[in-house]
């Protein structure tokens, strides 16, 4: 597997620089700021695609984000560039055994990845299943709108989705403007600068968890959350999709920190960690239960692993 | 959290003293980490129970209580309903006693539980079954069973839900990408 992502990335590198010579550049023009006098506007045109930029860039860039959501917010934005740490890959997984349908999750994740809610963009759903024969078959139809005054209802069974960071992501394929990649700890990661909004990667996601900002996103000032990364939680754009980071902002962290929704859970459905630590519970999870992921058949490979503990 | 009376309290206890580090004892063959718990769940005012209980007399006998009447009402733990012995040390109130005679403190109730849980214990132990909060690579911290179930009445209790998504702004939303309404993020565009 480690040679093979080396082959695959050196391969990605090279197909990536001409098509954003020749593609991107032109696609981009189309939306020049012109009649703009401040410098930073055209800096940010201009700005590199994040995983290309030297150090220097890097910091002029962060530099002047930070300085444009401070106009914008009247806050001060931390926002961080770490890279993977070496030797990880993450992984996700969820007990459906213990799930009972709470939302907990997608409030907390909407508060911690700075989410529009009006209009409101929640990047993960929760499905009601019926328990019994069909149960994870009858995906589509799945209900996401219950409303009981309690859960879990009897009969049935709770189902979270979100972004599935698969190893093989059809959506990383189809950006014409290399916007979105897989790094190298398996996380699935946007530009949000360099996204041309042109949908296709939600398209072509078989989890529906993508997500565009169709107007302007609001977010009650005394709700921001300034701690940000680059590549996950700092405010997104009208006309920017966006999606589920495992919380790139906090799994990064020395020592990192649990993604919002697994600390929110009251159940302790949600588990994380490294793959590649044979010690970690999500590791765990794939020796001692049975999981299945979404969508198998779709060779998507998702990091995302369901099971029943019970 | 998951008793909610006692929640926003608790809460703040939780966070307050979330780093306390409570050493399990361990037995021979056993080799147990150390871990980070937050303090028990009691009742304001209930611990320590020898406050009461060191200077009462012992009365092992199962029979109806005339204190602790809420626990003794609710009880329901396994079918053949057991008697609070079972758990809780005759001779200092202030700890449990195990099956094998063993005195654990309520820091380490799982322990408790654990004889009779076997498989949920060591799911539990592995930070899979119950939750883990702080740092997926540094220091954890657990939940003692007991934060998620009344060890008198274990079934985990329902909670009311968060709201659900807009449904008129999804529509309005899938207008926009060309009229396809889809049931969830899972299903087809029709
Ligand atoms: C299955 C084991 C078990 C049995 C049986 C049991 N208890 Fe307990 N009890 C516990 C544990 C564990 C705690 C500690 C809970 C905590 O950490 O908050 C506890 C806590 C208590 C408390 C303190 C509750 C509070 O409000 O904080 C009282 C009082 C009590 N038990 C009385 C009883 C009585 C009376 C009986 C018999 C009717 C009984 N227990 C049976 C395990 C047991
Ligand atoms: C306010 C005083 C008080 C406190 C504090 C108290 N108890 Fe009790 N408890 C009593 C009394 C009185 C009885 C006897 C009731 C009866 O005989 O009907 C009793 C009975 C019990 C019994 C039933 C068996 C027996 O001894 O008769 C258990 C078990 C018990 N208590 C456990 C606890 C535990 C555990 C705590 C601390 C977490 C605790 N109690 C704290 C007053 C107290
Ligand atoms: C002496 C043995 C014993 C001890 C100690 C014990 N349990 Fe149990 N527990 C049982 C039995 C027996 C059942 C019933 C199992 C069943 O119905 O399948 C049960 C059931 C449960 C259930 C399922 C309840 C339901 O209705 O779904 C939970 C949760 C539970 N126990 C938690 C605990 C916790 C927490 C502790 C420690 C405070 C504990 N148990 C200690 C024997 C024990
Ligand atoms: C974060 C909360 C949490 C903690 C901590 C926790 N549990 Fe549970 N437990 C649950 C939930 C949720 C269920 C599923 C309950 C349901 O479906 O009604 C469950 C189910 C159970 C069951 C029922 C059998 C089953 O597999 O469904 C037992 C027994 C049990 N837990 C014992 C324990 C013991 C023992 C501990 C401590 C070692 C513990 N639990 C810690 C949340 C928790």
């Amino acid at each position: 597997m480690n040679a093979n992502n080396t082959d695959d990335k050196l391969e990605k590198t090279f197909t990536r620089r001409g098509f954003i010579k020749g593609t991107a550049a032109s696609a981009a023009v189309l939306a020049i700021p012109v009649g703009s006098t401040d410098a930073s506007v055209w800096q940010s045109f201009f700005q590199n695609n994040f995983h290309e930029m030297s150090p220097e860039e890097l910091q002029d860039t962060i530099h002047n984000l930070a300085k444009k959501y401070r106009e914008k917010y009247q806050a001060d934005f931390t926002i961080k560039t770490n890279g993977p740490r070496p030797d990880t890959l993450f992984g996700y997984g969820l007990d459906l055994s213990r799930c009972i349908g709470c939302r907990r999750c997608v409030y907390a994740c909407v508060r911690e990845n700075n989410q529009s809610r009006d209009p409101q963009i929640h990047w993960i759903s929760v499905l009601q299943l019926k328990k019994g024969e069909k149960g994870v078959s009858d995906l589509e139809n799945a209900n996401m709108y219950y409303a009981p005054d309690e859960v879990p209802e009897d009969g049935y069974f709770y189902m979270p989705v979100q972004c599935q960071q698969c190893e093989n992501p059809p959506c990383v394929k189809v950006c014409p403007a290399k916007a979105t990649w897989k790094e190298k700890d398996g996380i699935v990661v946007i530009d949000y600068n360099w996204c041309i909004g042109c949908r296709f990667c939600m398209a072509a996601c078989p989890y529906g968890a993508r997500h565009f900002n169709w107007g302007e996103p609001r977010i009650p000032k005394e709700e921001l959350v300034t701690e940000t990364h680059y590549l996950g939680n700092r405010p997104r754009y009208r006309g920017v999709v966006e999606k589920c980071t495992f919380c790139i902002q906090r799994v990064r962290d020395t020592p990192g920190r649990y993604p919002a929704c697994v600390e929110v859970c009251p159940v302790g459905a949600r588990k994380f960690g490294n793959l590649l630590d044979p010690k970690s519970e999500i590791r765990y999870c794939l020796e001692h239960k049975r999981v299945f992921r979404l969508k198998e058949e779709l060779n998507t490979s998702p990091k995302f692993f369901y099971f029943f503990a019970t | 959290m998951i008793r909610p009376a006692r929640q926003p309290l608790t809460v703040l206890l939780y966070l307050a003293t979330a780093l306390v580090v409570l050493r399990g004892t361990g037995t021979a063959t056993e080799e147990l980490p150390t871990f980070f718990v937050p303090p028990p769940p009691f009742s304001e005012g209930i611990f320590p129970c020898s406050e009461c209980h060191a200077d009462m007399e012992v009365n092992q006998k199962p029979r109806e209580l005339t204190e602790h009447t809420e626990i003794a009402k609710s009880f329901k733990h396994s079918p053949q309903q057991r008697w609070c012995f079972d758990c809780h040390n005759p001779d200092n109130r202030d700890v449990l006693r195990l099956a094998n005679g063993d005195l654990v403190t309520f820091e380490e109730s799982y322990k408790l539980c654990g004889q009779c849980h076997g498989t949920i214990y060591r799911d539990w132990k592995a930070g899979v079954h119950g939750k883990r909060t702080g740092e997926w690579n540094g220091k954890k911290l657990y939940r003692l069973c007991v934060q998620c179930h009344n060890p008198h009445n274990p079934r985990f209790k329902a909670i009311a839900p968060m709201p659900p998504p807009d449904t008129p702004l999804l529509i309005h939303n899938q207008k926009h990408s060309g009229g396809s309404i889809r049931k969830n993020p899972l299903g087809k565009i029709e």
